[in-house]
């Protein structure tokens, strides 16, 4: 009895990375605010390049709590999509030559989003991970906390709860 | 709108890049009470498939209305920022359609103020999302 071989590193790679791409491309706001995520593994980092337009506070200055709130949200809500999508990239059924904004899974929906604003947000990049503390069949629960120049200096932490859309294919 | 009113709604909106940014306008501003209007605008969209508006913007302008709602209070604080904001999604926006945030600045302490928001479109029954959240009131001379 022999396994198969193993994909080679590079067409997993690409395969993963093109999900993400069509995830966090499709969606018009989140280019706007110029929000990315790094890739390791199946483990994603929400980064908010920093940008004069996210000023909300131009005295001291600081971030907008809305961008903040947005940035906490979409890096919850990618999260919870891109874990959802994960056993579908890893099978091979997703075809990553093929994957674009329209044959992506629907986003989960939020239904409430608590933020906890701890540090006012400096001019500076911003960082967010996001934990899923409960995903069923049609509800989620996440925690995602916000940091920018040190990681046990969260800037804000937020939960948020979300209807999940109908799996494809059952 | 006074003309007072008027200027501070002004002022407000135009030292905000991130209002600016996302173009909301100040209607209504006073005694603890904003009203802010966000057009629709494609850069504004959180799902592809149906041209609603994300979340996230919704979440911006209650935010920005709640904090002129504080900055209007009769107790004319000095600055404010947010401590915390609960937002409930109740439905999708309809695409298209302007959406207007309602603030009331309803209690103010010495340290902290509390403000209810809600967010509307054109089905004015029916509101896209609610928002509670407490800000913080900064004393001192104002500039």
């Amino acid at each position: 009895m022999s396994r198969p071989a193993p994909e080679p590193v590079q067409v997993i790679k690409h395969r993963r990375d093109a999900a993400l791409d069509a995830l966090v491309g499709g969606i018009p706001y989140v280019r706007h605010l110029g929000i990315v995520f790094e890739r390791r593994g199946d483990e994603l980092t929400g980064i908010l390049p920093f940008d004069d337009k996210l000023i909300g506070n131009p005295v001291l200055p600081a971030l907008h709590g809305g961008v903040t709130a947005a940035f906490l949200e979409t890096t919850a809500s990618i999260t919870l999509a891109w874990s959802r999508l994960w056993d579908q990239i890893e099978s091979g059924a997703l075809d990553p030559d093929k994957l674009d904004a329209a044959s992506m899974p629907r986003m989960p929906k939020t239904i409430d989003l608590t933020v906890d604003y701890l540090r006012s947000g400096l001019p500076r990049d911003a960082y967010a991970r996001a934990r899923i503390v409960r995903s069923g069949r049609r509800y989620a629960s996440v925690q995602v906390e916000g940091w920018q120049d040190n990681r046990e200096r969260l800037h804000a932490s937020a939960t948020g709860h979300f209807v999940m859309p109908p799996m494809r294919d059952g | 709108m006074t003309d007072r009113q008027d200027e501070i709604a002004r002022k407000f909106m135009a030292a905000i890049p991130h209002a600016r940014d996302l173009g909301m306008v100040i209607t209504r501003i006073g005694d603890g009470h904003c009203t802010t209007e966000m057009p629709y605008d494609e850069k504004l969209i959180g799902d592809p498939h149906s041209g609603v508006v994300h979340g996230g913007a919704v979440s911006a302008l209650m935010d920005t209305c709640s904090g002129a709602a504080v900055m209007s209070h009769p107790s004319n604080p000095a600055g404010t920022a947010t401590l915390d904001l609960r937002i409930d999604y109740m439905r999708s926006a309809t695409p298209g359609q302007t959406i207007r945030a309602e603030a009331e600045c309803y209690h103010v302490t010495r340290s902290v103020a509390f403000v209810r928001a809600r967010a509307l479109d054109d089905d004015r029954d029916n509101p896209v999302a609610t928002a509670t959240g407490a800000f913080t009131v900064e004393t001192g001379s104002r500039k």
